[in-house]
């Protein structure tokens, strides 16, 4: 283990909070259960972080352990970044781009390491099939400098990427990276499984509703996974309407308001099932299912 | 408009066979399940309907029992088994008919009162029964009495009318909801 990892692993420990430690270490799966035993945890941390050093370097730990552990720091402490969000766009006469992970990760390092000698980059996967991805800048002379490297947070549903900005210069490198990736994989068939009913005794009698449901839930929601969205919110400004003449609200000049807010741990898959449920009709209202089209989860309603 | 009248075929041998109503599939499946686990010597079949109308080109037997299911946590549950309704000969009304009510152990998610239920069925002079099918006890024990009460319809029970189970029922009755 050269002298660079071993300072880099140094440094990174040393900015981990004594709370966290533990957590951290156990995440980065690293060190062993064995190991961290032997290590004494109440002294102080300098030496604390001395101690596990060493244990690194007898496990001869490389670059890519090192950047797997920053990562590890940073998705902790993600909130201590400032983070720009980027926007992918389609080429318009591209077909659908189907994701495969594994060919993603490859092919993407593959494009950096061609453009620029000296990078380091690495992976994590996190909750829903989320990925972070750490990239180390160098240049064409010199190595990677480990300090400043660059997080990118991809959500391989979205167009969307997460990217925290620290070298502006490579900015563009990145972008066209992700552009000229091009992933084509077999499609997966992912068939919404009706229960096999094995009782003969049971008819049902509305297979043919349920098939136009099961039908047009797919053309709203497709066949993959939905984005995780947590709420959505309704606010709605009209003014009264009546009929009668006259009433105490007819003369009211104040619209009135209403807010109506949707909460889920996963909104989007919850609409996705109201209709096969039986909770509510097939189509759903345009204002729920144009979530993802639009982007945007605050919505106002006005009078036209 | 095809209306769904008892008695309009003749009997198959045996065969006891009802129908649920109601929007929500899992939960109809889960009770005909629990209803056909039971012991009798009678042939069961249950059929499951979203709503009625049926579809009228299919070849079914003869309909004994309809329980026509709401879920008070859902407004659209109710909707829908109040159109169905109208889809029913009054004939039906004399005993082949109940309605079944599952939700109301959790209080805050209900969106239905009660009271509009007991008033539904009421006006249709139905037993209404209660249950949280949720529940797998509750809904075998429900399980068990539906598939009694379907056999009475379907006439397998010695000297027990559905029109005399009804009025059975009725007589245990709460008094009428307008006096609630």
């Amino acid at each position: 283990m050269d002298e660079i990892v071993a300072e880099f692993i140094r440094r990174t420990i040393l900015k981990i909070p004594m709370y966290e430690m533990m957590t951290i270490l156990k995440a980065w799966n690293f060190l062993s259960e064995n190991q961290l035993q032997t290590i004494n945890f109440r002294q102080r941390k300098e030496c604390l972080v001395q101690d596990l050093v060493l244990l690194c370097e007898e496990k001869c730990a490389s670059l890519n352990d090192a950047a797997l552990l920053d990562i590890i720091y940073t998705q902790v402490h993600r909130h201590q970044k400032v983070w720009d969000v980027f926007q992918m766009s389609k080429k318009p006469d591209e077909d659908i781009d189907l994701f495969d992970m594994e060919q993603f990760k490859c092919s993407f390092k593959k494009i950096l390491q061609r453009a620029l000698k000296n990078v380091t980059v690495s992976f994590r996967d996190a909750e829903e099939n989320a990925v972070w991805i750490r990239i180390a800048w160098g240049t064409q002379c010199t190595k990677p400098n480990q300090y400043k490297p660059t997080y990118v947070l991809l959500y391989p549903q979205t167009p969307y990427a997460f990217t925290s900005s620290k070298l502006k210069s490579f900015m563009p490198l990145l972008g066209q990276t992700f552009e000229d990736h091009n992933s084509i994989t077999p499609l997966q068939e992912r068939c919404l499984e009706l229960d096999v009913n094995v009782d003969s005794r049971i008819i049902h009698e509305n297979t043919v509703e349920k098939e136009r449901v099961q039908r047009v839930t797919q053309e709203t929601f497709g066949d993959y996974p939905q984005p995780q969205l947590e709420f959505a919110q309704y606010k709605l400004v009209t003014k009264f309407k009546s009929d009668l003449n006259g009433g105490i609200l007819a003369e009211r000049k104040e619209p009135l308001r209403c807010l109506i807010k949707f909460s889920s741990p996963h909104l989007l898959e919850a609409l996705k099932s109201l209709a096969p449920a039986g909770i509510a009709d097939a189509p759903l209202s345009p204002l729920l299912t144009c979530i993802p089209n639009k982007g945007m989860n605050y919505f106002k309603i006005r009078d036209k | 408009m095809s209306v769904l009248k008892p008695l309009d075929k003749l009997p198959a041998l045996n065969t006891a066979t009802g129908l649920l109503v109601g929007t929500e599939d899992a939960l109809l499946q889960q009770l005909a399940d629990s209803m056909l686990k039971e012991d009798c010597a009678s042939e069961l079949r249950v059929h499951l309907a979203k709503s009625l109308p049926l579809p009228s080109n299919v070849n079914r037997p003869r309909i004994d029992l309809i329980v026509f299911v709401i879920n008070l946590h859902s407004k659209y549950s109710l909707q829908h088994v109040q159109e169905s309704l109208r889809h029913v000969d009054a004939s039906f009304f004399l005993g082949r008919v109940c309605f079944l009510s599952t939700g109301a152990g959790q209080e805050h998610h209900c969106s239905i009162h009660r009271n509009t239920v007991l008033k539904l069925a009421h006006t249709y002079r139905s037993p209404l029964l209660f249950c949280d099918l949720e529940v797998e006890d509750f809904r075998a024990t429900m399980a068990q009495r539906l598939v009694r009460m379907l056999l009475v319809c379907a006439g397998h029970v010695p000297g027990v009318s559905a029109l005399s189970l009804l009025s059975l029922l009725r007589s245990s009755e709460t008094p009428p909801p307008e006096e609630l």
